[in-house]
This record gives C-alpha cells, structure tokens and sequence, in this order.
C-alpha cells in the first residue's frame, strides 16, 4: 500500500496503530452545533467506521476504523458537516484543507452560562473563519469568564471574558452583597465607604460576580465587550506552562489581528528543521525573545483606551 | 372622557406634558439585565410613546419613583441644615392596575398611618397615574385574586388600539389638550385581565400561631437573603437611614433614606449588637405574613397586590404565591399541635 501520510494527516485523518486503518478527525469550532449532524457522524462511523465515536479533548469527533480506501468516501460524507460549521475549505468534496492550527475551542458562553461575558461559540467562529485553513500549529481558546473553565491558560491564546462593571450610586442600597460576592469568589477589591461602594479598578478582573449579585441593579456590564489575553501556555513533553496575561480589557478585532500577525512572526522565525514543521510558538518565543514577538505581535495593532499591556512577560512551568 | 389618538397625537400630548412633568414609564434598557447580552424592562423617562415597554412586566416597580432606593433628605453643617431640592417639576407614572393599587397601600403607610411623611408628601401630590391597560396577564401574575386586576382612580389610561391608541382621561385640565390632539372621542374601557395561570388562596384562618409552622423550615436552606422579593415588590415600603460625614470634611454631610429589606442582614439590627430573625426561614415567614396577615389586620385589605414581580426574580425560584397556598395546610398543622 503507498498512501502519503503527510497528505492523509493534512486532511485530517490519523495514522493509526492499525496499518491500513485511519481515523477521521471532525472539528467544531467553539464546541456548539446543531444536533442534526450527529445523525451525519453516527452515519459515517456505521458506515465505514467501527461504529464507535471519540469524543475529543478539542471539542471534536474522532471517527476511528475507517480503511484507507475508504477516504474519499468519507469526505463525501463530511461536506454537509463541512459547510454547516463554517469551515473554510479549498475543494468542495475534499474534506479538511489543513490539520495543523487546532480547533478553536469555547466554554458554553452566554448562550447558556449566567456568568459569561459574551458568546463565545460566535467568536470562535470568527477566529475560525480569518486563521483557517493553516499548517502551522496554533491553539486558541475562548471562556466567557474568569473562572476559566475552557481552560484557556493552556494554549498559545486564551481568551477570557471580562465585564467592566459600571456602578450607579443613585440606585445603591448597601446591602453589601457585590462587596461579600467580591470578596468570597473572586478578588476581593470592593469595599464600602460612606454607605457606598468603592471599585479599586486596578485589581478587577472583570468577572461580573458583583453585576449578579446586585439584587438592584446598581452593578450592571459594561457596553464594550472585553477581554483578557493570556499567552503562550502549553503541554507536553518539555516545559509545559500556563500562559501568561498579555493583554487586559482588549478588544475582539485586536485579538485577531495578534493572532494574525503571529502567524508571519512563526513563518518567520520557525525552526526549519522543527519535527513534521511543527514548533510550539513559547518554544519560538523563548530563542527570539518576549520583545521581538511583542514587536510582530503589535504591528499595527490599534489597541482601544482601556487596554493594558503587560510587559516584559515572563514564564514559569516544568522543567525537568 | 375617551379619546382615539394617532401615535402622533400621543408623541404630541407627552411633549406638552413634558413642559410641566418628567414622565416615567417601564423601558427597556438594553444591555441593563445581569446576564450579558439581555435587556432589563425598568422604569426610566420617555419621551416619545414607542420607548413605552407595553408587553412585558417591568423587573423594578414604579416604586422607585416615589421613593428611591438611595435619596437624600438634607445637607448638613455644624449649625444648618438644608433641606434637598424639591424635583422642578411634577411627574406622570405610567403603570398597571396592580401597581396603582399598590400606590393606595403606599400612600397608607406614608400618609394615614398616623403622621403625613414629609418628603413622600412633597413629591405624591404632584405626580399623576397613566394606566397601562393589560390585555392578558403575564406568568407569574395574581391580580386577578388579589382583586387588583380592575381600578378606576387613575388620571388617564393609555394603551394601543388597532392602527392608534386609546384613552380615557378623568383629569379635567388635561381634557382640551387631549381634545386637540385625538382624532375623535369615544367611549374607552381600559383592557383588563379577568384570568391569571397562577391563583392564591389566602386562607380565612390565619393567626400569628402560623408563625410556629414547620413550612417555613424549607427556606432556612433555600433562601439566600438577598432581598430581591423586597426590593421589586410595588409594597414593600421599609427604609434605613444614613448620615454620611464627607471624606474631605468630617463636619458636614447629608442624611440619606434608602431602602432596606427585611430578608437582608442587618435588618433587624438594633443598638447594642442585637439582631433577630436571623434564619432566613424567619425572614421568609415575617415578609408572607406582612404582605398577606399583619397589613390587613391594621388596615382592612391585603398589602400584597399579586404582580408577581418577587416570583418573576427569585434567583433560588422561590415563589411567594406558591409558599400563600401553603398556610392553609399550615394553619391545620398548628391547630392539631395547640390540641
Ligand atoms: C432603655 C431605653 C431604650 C431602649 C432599650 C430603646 C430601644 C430602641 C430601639 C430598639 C429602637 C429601634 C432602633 C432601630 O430600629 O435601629 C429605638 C429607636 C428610637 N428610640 Fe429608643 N430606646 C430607649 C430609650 C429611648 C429614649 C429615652 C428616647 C427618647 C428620649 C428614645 C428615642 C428613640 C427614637 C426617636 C427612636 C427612633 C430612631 C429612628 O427611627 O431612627 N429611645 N429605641
Ligand atoms: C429583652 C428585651 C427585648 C427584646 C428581645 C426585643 C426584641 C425585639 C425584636 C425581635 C424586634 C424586632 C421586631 C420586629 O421587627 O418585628 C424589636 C423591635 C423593637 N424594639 Fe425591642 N426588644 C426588647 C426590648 C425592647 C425595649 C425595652 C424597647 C424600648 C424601650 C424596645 C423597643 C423596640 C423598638 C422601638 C423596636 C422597633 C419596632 C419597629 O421597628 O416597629 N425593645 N425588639
Ligand atoms: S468559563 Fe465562565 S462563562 Fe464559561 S462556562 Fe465557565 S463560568 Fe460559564
Ligand atoms: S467584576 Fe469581579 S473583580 Fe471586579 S469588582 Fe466585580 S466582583 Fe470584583
Ligand atoms: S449589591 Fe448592589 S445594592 Fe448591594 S451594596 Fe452592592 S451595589 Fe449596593
Ligand atoms: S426569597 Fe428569593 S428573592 Fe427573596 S431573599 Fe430569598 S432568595 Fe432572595
Ligand atoms: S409580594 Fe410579590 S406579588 Fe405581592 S405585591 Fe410584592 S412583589 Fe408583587
């Protein structure tokens, strides 16, 4: 059997411990999708799979059991899939261009979830459409609040929501919920003064708790829609690390300009001779320095009023 | 007398009004509700009759209006006082026939419950009543048990009607402007609901002996004390002070009334440290029993309305017309105890 397996796992098949036997990989940008494909995956993995499906760490379905033969059916199969999820592909029929940037993944988000600052499966949706298809080996995901539960800290961009709560003091009763709410779940920096509520802004993080304890609506969000952007975490062998903030109370087309400029930063100073041309951008980062990733990664940026940017970024994590 | 009135006839009386009156109705502000992306229905000012929200409840009453959640009373020095300023100007309330009866409980606490209150005085004299006329009652509404569904003393009525809207004006000086801006004049009934999905039953045999239920145990656990039941409810009338020193003086300040609610800490907090109904069980069982026993016994008729507004924003889903319906097997349950 001659089958290019560079070919196959561009495409988004594996090469599995089963000579001949392939997996096909489904993504799903932000994890939300209508429940009429399922019946299309269940369809695939009956038809030429060993019907059974993986669910995947990246919000995705792996197909296993397919036969190598049986590829161009499959991809058949996919194209509904394909289309209804918004994928950007260059054949119609094909099935995936391109397997290296990962799915952008996404908590519920506001769709579901009281505490989300936004809808975080519409997002990822964005980022979806203006990265892929790409080769180059980016994880990015979105979670509608500080609490994290997307996990974004573990990937080259986390994205988290944040609301800047706006207080009106005409409507404020002291009843000291926001304070106690503050305090016991997230970073505690409200405090009372004169019957009031005071906000040391420097400290918030912008999770809403105080918006969703108000019983008066005196907390409520703000009108932009911000967030916070953590870099460059990983896992894996070497020296897996969380990321780290880069950006506080920035804005959606920032975001995706960053990550935009951060693909020619890679292109540029990727190691040529990387393992299937695949590097970890912090592994990059960490031989060019903070600084002149900072440089790509800013270019022509228009960064709103309210953002602040940490520098210099430094990372801790394992080493063994 | 009834009027017909092309929305641009509307839009034309409220900017007359607005040279002698704020008008307040319930808008939506979007972006205003806790969770991201969703609007809040609150009152707010308007100026034109399409920013008046007519198919959804508001979350907040009226009440805010004719008492603030946060309002200071006067300034302060060593030697004077000066008393805060009077609005300019007077105030039309654009609300439904559950809350304009709970105006008739408010004016009882703050008017003929022995002394006049000065600062509610000064501001209810000078505000009028637009009944919104409800065409069908929403979920958690209970007018129509409460006997609240239908009322007459309001200053004008206003609601949409085919291609226009309706009115019926009881207000004598408002009759030749109205006159000039309707189309014609017709007889006019405001809607009102005569069915709700939720009902009540107050039974006839409460006593203060209810008090000693085990029903109220469930809520030690479930309720959070935040108050929200209070704070939207269109009766609740309860007030702290405040005398707040300036930060850059110590020696002047202001006094402020803000609202207060008996399901908050602090409540019940009296000097020398005491503090009572401390399991939120007892709070739940003292606001029921105000809205539907202690109110009535003093002034004759239920303080609750049955606008369902504490049910509608419960965030632990308790419902108070739910937790109504259960002192009937409670008033049994402490009867076969005493026996
Ligand atoms: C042993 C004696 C007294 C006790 C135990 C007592 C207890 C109380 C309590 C528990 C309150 C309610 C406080 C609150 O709601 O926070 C109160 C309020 C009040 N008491 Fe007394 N009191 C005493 C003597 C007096 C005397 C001698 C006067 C006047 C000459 C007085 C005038 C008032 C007034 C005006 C209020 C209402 C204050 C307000 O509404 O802000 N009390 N008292
Ligand atoms: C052992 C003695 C006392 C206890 C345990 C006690 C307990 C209480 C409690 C539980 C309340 C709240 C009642 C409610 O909100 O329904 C209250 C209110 C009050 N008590 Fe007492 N009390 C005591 C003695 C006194 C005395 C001696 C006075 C006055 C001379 C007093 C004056 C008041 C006043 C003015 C209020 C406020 C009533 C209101 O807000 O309508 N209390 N007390
Ligand atoms: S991260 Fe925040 S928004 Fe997302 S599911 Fe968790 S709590 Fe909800
Ligand atoms: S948004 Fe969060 S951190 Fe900021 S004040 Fe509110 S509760 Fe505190
Ligand atoms: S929760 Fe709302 S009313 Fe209570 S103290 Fe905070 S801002 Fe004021
Ligand atoms: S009954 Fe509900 S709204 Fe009222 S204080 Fe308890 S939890 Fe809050
Ligand atoms: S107790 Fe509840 S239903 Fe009754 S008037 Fe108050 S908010 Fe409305």
């Amino acid at each position: 059997m001659d089958t290019n397996t560079k070919l196959l796992k561009k495409n988004a098949f594996r090469v599995t411990k089963v000579r001949g036997v392939t997996a096909s990989r489904v993504r799903v940008p932000g994890g939300h999708l209508k429940a009429e494909y399922l019946s299309l995956l269940q369809n695939i993995a009956e038809t030429y799979g060993n019907g059974t499906v993986h669910i995947t760490n990246r919000q995705g379905f792996e197909i296993p059991g397919i036969a190598f033969a049986n590829m161009p059916a499959v991809n058949e199969l996919l194209q509904p899939i394909i289309e209804g999820l918004g994928i950007n592909q260059q054949e119609s029929g094909k099935g995936y261009s391109a397997a290296g940037t990962r799915n952008v993944v996404a908590c519920v988000g506001n769709r579901v979830c009281p505490f989300a600052c936004y809808d975080t499966t519409a997002f990822a949706q964005r980022i979806e459409k203006a990265i892929f298809p790409n080769d180059l080996h980016f994880k990015i995901a979105l979670t509608g609040c500080p609490n994290d539960c997307a996990k974004v800290r573990m990937h080259d961009f986390g994205i988290m929501g944040m609301t800047e709560p706006q207080y009106n003091k005409d409507r404020c009763v002291n009843c000291g919920a926001c304070v106690k709410a503050c305090e016991r779940k997230s970073v505690g920096i409200l405090s009372e003064v004169n019957y009031k509520v005071e906000r040391y802004a420097d400290k918030c993080i912008g999770c809403g708790e105080c918006v969703l304890a108000c019983p008066v609506g005196a907390w409520t969000r703000g009108e932009q829609k911000l967030y916070r952007l953590t870099l460059l975490g990983r896992s894996g062998k070497k020296n897996p690390r969380l990321g780290e903030d880069f950006i506080k109370w920035v804005d959606e087309d920032s975001i995706i300009k960053i990550i935009l400029n951060t693909y020619g930063y890679v292109q540029q100073y990727i190691d040529p001779n990387a393992p299937g041309g695949k590097e970890h951008i912090g592994y990059i980062v960490d031989r060019t320095g903070f600084e002149e990733f900072k440089k790509w990664a800013l270019k022509d940026v228009q960064l709103p009023e309210t953002a602040e940017v940490y520098t210099p970024v430094y990372w801790k994590g394992v080493k063994y | 007398m009834g009027f017909f009135l092309a929305k641009d006839g509307v839009n034309a009386v409220l900017e007359r009004w607005r040279d002698d009156y704020l008008i307040y109705a319930p808008v939506r502000m979007a972006g205003g509700g806790p969770y991201s992306d969703t609007d809040s229905i609150q009152y707010g000012q308007i100026h034109r009759v399409e920013e008046i929200v007519y198919d959804q409840k508001s979350r907040y009453s009226f009440k805010e209006i004719l008492l603030p959640l946060s309002q200071t009373l006067f300034f302060f020095t060593e030697d004077q006082i000066k008393e805060a300023e009077e609005l300019k100007k007077g105030a039309i309330i654009f609300l439904r026939s559950c809350d304009l009866h709970a105006v008739k409980r408010l004016d009882q606490v703050y008017l003929q419950n022995g002394f006049e209150d000065y600062y509610y005085q000064r501001l209810r004299k000078r505000v009028k009543f637009v009944l919104m006329g409800c065409q069908k009652a929403f979920e958690n509404c209970f007018c129509v048990d409460m006997q609240t569904n239908i009322i007459d003393t309001y200053d004008a009525s206003l609601e949409e009607n085919g291609d226009g809207y309706v009115m019926d004006n009881h207000c004598a000086e408002w009759e030749s402007l109205l006159s000039k801006y309707s189309l014609r004049q017709l007889d006019v009934r405001p809607s009102h609901v005569t069915e709700t999905n939720v009902h009540v039953e107050i039974p006839p045999g409460v006593s203060i002996d209810v008090a000693k239920s085990k029903m109220w145990d469930e809520y030690d656990g479930r309720c959070i004390n935040c108050g929200r039941c209070n704070f939207v409810c269109p009766t609740c009338t309860c007030f702290t002070m405040q005398d707040i020193f300036y930060t850059d003086n110590g020696k002047v300040g202001e006094r402020r009334r803000v609202a207060a609610s008996c399901m908050v800490d602090g409540y019940t907090d009296v000097a020398g440290g005491g503090s009572y109904r401390k399991k939120n069980g007892e709070r739940m069982r003292f606001k029921v029993l105000h809205k539907v026993y202690d109110f009535k016994k003093r002034f004759g008729y239920h303080m609750c309305v049955g606008c369902g507004r504490c049910d509608d924003i419960c965030p632990e889903y308790i419902s108070f017309s739910h937790c109504i319906n259960k002192l009937g097997s409670a008033v049994k349950e402490v009867d076969g105890n005493d026996a």
